[in-house]
């Protein structure tokens, strides 16, 4: 019997949205709406396809994603199946306010029980929105399984998963017993593959499982509850260098200047 | 009580120091105490150490454990921050502080906080402020639940300076735990040059490389400056780069006299690697990359072009 891997994924605002047109909203406590659009987060793309090597290898049998979110996060969901996904699952939270880490990860664990049968937690080690780098840590915790951190592939080796991460100081392998929750951090081997064109087209017909906080046992009130935090407001932080451009079409000359400026004020 | 918990260590570290700062100026406000909480093999020797930076209370809990897991320490930092009946734990945002902290929160019952790079009082609030949006904004936050569970971004803060002075020292017992979690290989990371985190010229390249060899030229520049070698997420995505030498957000927080972008357009989470240093030199063929907005000296021109060139230079100038 393979593993049942379940992914936390996460639709976030696209992180590459330059500093220059990031604006917050009237509230004053997130960005404004429209200044860019939303992607499926770069660290849970990782997640997603350590999962998805754990299946092509044989050792999990199926991979379900997870995301606490509106519906627009359906989006993500389908890009998940379209890389062969098996199950897709939408704990609709709109309506609650802006969730913090502590319910996103209340939420999603009571979700991976709901589930059944998953040994096997994988997260990314933090969303490209907010940033909190918590979720994946606090599932683990109330779980109460262990959890290895800022893995960057996974493989299974007789019912002990074999897990390459980042060390201190350079890269550690770690053996470990499901159920686990792992966190993923990014390297060149679990760049999320991109979707054949028939599996594109099978995700958009495929069922998305959809679940609210209540079917999970959480009314509105104790999902308040456990917010851990409060954000008070955001702003935007000044940051702006006079940049001394070094002109010219000849390489050497420009070469020379450029290292005379840097003795000039003393930086070499 | 405001505890600055890690890993212990002969020295107070940079980082531990950089925590003193933030204890100091939240035990100031709040009209509390300051403690050190060090779990490792060499717990006992951080915590005397503490008293020089003005601690009076220490708990060490000489943690040996041949595993690699970092539940054992967690576990620890539990007991010793119960023990000390902490309000707030500050643990530095480094590879411990990214896995333990809100792990730590969780069991003590708080609420956690990652990558604090201020702090202040407001009529007796705690209100922390982090990078949020890759660092496109700050968010300051108050946290509702005790004890407060935060790490500091490295380089946020000035580090205290030692003086004179004796913590009271208890040594605890460490809990045995097993989480059947084991490290079974270490590889080395770097091994010639500096380090990153302290090299005085870091080299980093990124994306627009196009390739592997780009980075040689960048080694042999950073061996002729005696600095290091750097990368953008984007160049470690490729295979150009291993995953240690990633700058930024997620990877190392860097503070050198020059650091040298090559082909980096300079996104958000990787400028807050890059904050520390004195001054950035943008080499770039876009004239409009962002990296020029935080750029000391820019050179709009193909890499490929100049850097031989460069090298060249460099050469000259030491000879
Ligand atoms: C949660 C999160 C965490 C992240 N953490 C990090 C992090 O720690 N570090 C990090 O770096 N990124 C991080 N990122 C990714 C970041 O958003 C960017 O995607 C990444 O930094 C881009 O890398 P780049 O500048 O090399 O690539 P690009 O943005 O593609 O830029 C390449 C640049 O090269 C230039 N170029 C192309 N060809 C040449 C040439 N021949 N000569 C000169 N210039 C040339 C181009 O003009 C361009 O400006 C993170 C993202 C998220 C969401």
């Amino acid at each position: 019997m393979g593993l049942h891997v379940a992914v936390l994924i996460k639709q976030v605002l696209d992180p590459e949205v330059p500093a220059a047109r990031f604006q917050i909203d009237a509230s004053g406590k997130r960005p404004a709406a429209g200044i860019a659009g939303e992607v499926l987060g770069p660290y849970e793309r990782n997640a997603l396809e350590v999962a998805l090597q754990l299946k092509d290898a044989g050792a999990a049998e199926k991979v379900s994603v997870i995301t606490a979110d509106g519906q627009e996060a359906v989006e993500s969901l389908r890009k998940a199946l379209a890389v062969r996904a098996d199950q897709a699952v939408l704990v609709d939270t709109s309506g609650h306010d802006d969730l913090d880490p502590a319910q996103t990860a209340e939420i999603l664990a009571r979700a991976v029980e709901k589930l059944g049968g998953v040994d096997l937690v994988v997260a990314g080690r933090q969303a490209g929105d907010w940033d909190h780098g918590q979720v994946g840590y606090l599932v683990a915790e109330r779980l109460g399984w262990p959890c290895v951190s800022l893995v960057q592939r996974a493989e299974l080796d007789g019912g002990v998963l074999r897990l390459t991460r980042q060390g201190p100081d350079g890269r550690e392998v770690v053996e470990a017993r499901p159920p686990l929750v792992v966190t993923v951090t990014n390297d060149e081997r679990n760049v999320l593959r991109l979707p054949r064109v028939q599996d594109l087209m099978a995700s958009r017909r495929q069922p998305i499982t959809q679940w609210s906080p209540a079917d999970l046992g959480l009314d509105a009130a104790a999902l308040a509850d456990l917010a851990g935090g409060e954000v008070l407001r955001l702003r935007i932080p000044e940051r702006e260098s006079q940049c001394e451009f070094i002109s010219g079409d000849d390489p050497a000359e420009v070469a020379a200047t450029l290292v005379r400026r840097l003795k000039e004020l003393k930086l070499l | 009580m405001i505890v600055i918990a890690g890993r212990g260590g002969q020295e107070l570290s940079r980082a531990q120091r950089e925590l003193v700062t933030v204890a100091r100026r939240l035990a100031g406000d709040l009209g509390s105490q300051v403690a050190y909480l060090a779990v490792g093999p060499e717990a006992e020797a951080a915590a005397r150490r503490a008293g020089a930076f003005g601690i009076g209370r220490a708990v060490a809990i000489e943690l040996n454990d041949a595993s690699g897991a970092v539940e054992p320490i967690i576990e620890n930092l539990a007991q010793g921050a119960r023990r000390l009946g902490a309000s707030v734990v500050l643990l530095a945002a480094d590879h411990l502080g990214v896995q333990a902290g809100p792990r730590l929160a969780a069991r003590l019952g708080g609420s956690a906080l990652n990558d604090a790079v201020d702090v202040r009082v407001e009529d007796g609030r705690v209100i922390w402020t982090r990078p949020v949006f890759g660092g496109k904004a700050l968010a300051d936050v108050v946290l509702r639940r005790s004890p407060a569970v935060v790490t500091v971004r490295s380089g946020a803060f000035e580090a205290a300076e030692e003086g004179a002075g004796e913590a009271a020292v208890d040594v605890l017992e460490a809990v045995a735990v097993d989480t059947a979690v084991r490290v079974v290989q270490r590889e080395e990371g770097r091994q010639e040059g500096p380090r990153l985190e302290e090299a005085r010229v870091v080299v980093s390249g990124g994306r627009g490389l196009g390739g592997p060899e780009g980075f040689q030229r960048l080694a042999e520049l950073a061996e002729l400056l005696g600095g290091a070698v750097g990368a953008s997420l984007a160049a470690v995505d490729e295979g150009w780069a291993p995953p240690e030498w990633q700058v930024g957000q997620t990877g190392k927080m860097v503070a050198p006299d020059v650091y040298f972008a090559v082909g980096i357009s300079g996104a958000s989470q990787h400028l807050a690697g890059i904050s520390g240093a004195k001054a950035v030199v943008a080499i770039n063929k876009n004239p409009d990359a962002p990296i020029f907005k935080v750029a000391r000296l820019g050179v709009v021109m193909e890499y490929e072009k100049l850097l031989p060139a460069l090298i060249e230079a460099v050469k000259r100038e030491l000879a």
